[in-house]
């Protein structure tokens, strides 16, 4: 039989080398897209890719066919999509139970949940990277079929500044995967703090006197949009870092803990 | 070698395994016997690490689960089939566990055939498996890294008969090649067939291990009385610890002679005397765990 060595085999084997964290991140990433699912959820980032490209040149003025419209456009869906993919890599552990294996082949959580944060970012940054391309296209094409003049008005810090605020939307997955460890609770969660939580916000800032100054410091979207929208004053950092520290950090400590110590059934 | 040292877990105030020691040792089959509900499963988690211990500790060739540097080429786990993603074909199954443990991808083929699963079961997604398609891919991934220790928990479970023979002569081979394999049931026949040692398990308690051998030599005396109340006051007077059986007679761990001896002195008549027959360990397994439940009533 082939499964079973005999001794002399067995006694070669006295030191087995601790699982690298390159291997686990790789492992990680394929598992992202060898589940149907997971396949249609990151090749969903491509397809909404090609449509935001096509809507942009069909629907956008001329004037403004010019290459930041089209990565906004393109990136826009990047930031609904990859945070559920970041999200449903931790919690389908869980839901799914394959974490009964997983944690098993690597019982060491802390680094199953760095790989798998980090084959995300991996995801996240090729997904940027390959938008900004398209986005390329489509300013080229778009500008040729409109026949305006094709314009570049992106710059690198602000390119940088969009995958920050891409990376941040990434880790609100991140950090709902592990405090809740639930596929659909994790879901529902997410779109209620990037769907309703901003409109509560902005409710609340225009009627309340006293939230309107403290808006800026613990709405996460808000604080985010600057990112987007290209990154001004030393404030809007100040923001920013207060609000991710509240919304990402603090509760992504507090799940890692639970991660941590949550029996695995 | 797995070494179990006063292992306990309790949630919230419930005792769910309590102070279990034993030893799962290389060349045997040792079988963690119990009713549904005695612990089994928590106890094998904790020794994997999924569960932390509330005291003692669980060891695996002299080193903690969660200490080993990959854990998947010294143990093989197979805690339930199917806690796989539902969504992944059982190639991509094995294919993932054969790359986490850096081992020649050629590993995954072998094993499906191992495990006789064709090419065509293998690309299916696991969501479509049968519960013994399930079982086979769980002891496929495994055997993967060609581990020295096994822990199974209700292996045979949802296998057919030549399903149930063929694992036990996996698990026959593969100990009498010095492997090391703890597998649970909650079917005392499985664990008979298959088993070389067996640890007894009921409310969280080990009630008795020993070789198959020793306990089965040790199979007790049946007996049984028109008077079943003067039968019992008469063995309790004599010291002897019996159970009732539902049919009024009563199972005892004790010899047939010091049965007969005290129910002589009591002046109690017999209608029937006798050492248990048919698979001593059922009727040992029955006792055992009507004595723990028991206990847990009068607690």
């Amino acid at each position: 039989m082939t499964t079973i060595t005999d001794e002399a085999v067995r006694a070669r084997r006295t030191e087995i080398a601790q699982i690298p964290l390159s291997r686990v991140v790789s492992v990680e990433l394929r598992k992202m897209f060898d589940t149907r699912a997971g396949f249609w959820l990151i090749a969903s980032l491509a397809i909404t890719g090609v449509f935001a490209t096509i809507a942009t040149i069909a629907f956008a003025p001329d004037q403004s066919l010019t290459y930041y419209t089209f990565a906004k456009a393109i990136g826009f869906p990047m930031t609904v999509i990859l945070p559920m993919i970041a999200l449903l890599s931790l919690t389908s552990e869980w839901s799914q139970r394959s974490g009964l294996t997983t944690f098993t082949y690597l019982p060491n959580r802390r680094r199953v949940v760095l790989a798998k944060t980090l084959s995300s970012v991996t995801v996240a940054v090729a997904s940027m990277g390959l938008a900004f391309a398209a986005g390329a296209i489509g300013t080229v094409v778009g500008s040729h079929i409109a026949g305006t003049s094709t314009v570049w008005d992106l710059s690198l810090g602000h390119a940088l500044t969009i995958v920050l605020g891409n990376l941040t939307c990434l880790l609100t997955g991140t950090m709902l995967g592990m405090l809740l460890r639930s596929s659909a609770g994790g879901l529902v969660t997410y779109f209620v703090i990037t769907l309703l939580l901003p409109t509560l916000f902005g409710l609340l800032a225009s009627t309340q006197d006293w939230f309107h100054d403290l808006r800026p410091w613990v709405d996460l979207s808000l604080a985010r949009s600057s990112l987007f929208e290209g990154m001004h004053t030393g404030d809007q950092w100040a923001h920013l870092a207060v609000a991710v520290a509240l919304w990402i950090v603090l509760p992504a400590a507090f799940g890692l803990r639970q991660v941590m110590r949550a029996e695995v059934k | 070698m797995i070494t179990i040292e006063n292992l306990s877990k309790t949630y919230g105030g419930t005792s769910v395994v309590r102070d279990i020691s034993f030893k799962a040792r290389p060349g045997r089959v040792t079988g963690f016997l119990g009713p549904n509900g005695a612990g089994k499963s928590t106890s094998m988690r904790m020794m994997v690490g999924l569960t932390t211990p509330t005291s003692g500790t669980a060891t695996i060739n002299e080193r903690r689960f969660v200490d080993l540097p990959n854990p998947g080429r010294e143990v093989g786990v197979m805690l339930d089939a199917s806690a796989q993603h539902a969504g992944r074909t059982g190639r991509e199954t094995l294919t993932i566990a054969q790359r986490m443990m850096g081992i020649p991808a050629s590993r995954v083929a072998e094993l499906l055939e191992l495990v006789s699963l064709t090419a065509t079961e293998a690309d299916r997604r696991v969501g479509n498996y049968s519960l013994g398609m399930r079982q086979r891919l769980g002891i496929a991934a495994a055997l993967i890294g060609d581990p020295q220790v096994l822990i199974l928990d209700e292996p045979a479970n949802g296998l057919d008969p030549a399903g149930i023979r063929w694992m036990r002569d996996l698990l026959r081979d593969y100990a009498d090649h010095g492997g090391t394999v703890l597998l649970s049931s909650h079917l005392l026949n499985e664990i008979e067939i298959i088993a070389d040692d067996i640890v007894m398990i009921g409310q969280g308690r080990i009630v008795c291990q020993g070789s198959k051998t020793e306990l089965l030599q040790a199979a007790g005396t049946v007996v049984r009385s028109p008077d079943s109340e003067r039968l019992h006051r008469a063995l309790v007077a004599a010291g002897i610890a019996a159970t009732e059986s539902g049919d009024g007679a009563f199972r005892t761990g004790a010899g047939i002679t010091e049965v007969g001896r005290a129910a002589h002195k009591a002046g109690v008549l017999l209608t029937e005397l006798r050492a248990s027959d048919s698979g001593g360990l059922e009727d040992m397994f029955l006792e055992l765990t009507a004595d723990t439940q028991r206990e847990r009533t009068a607690a």
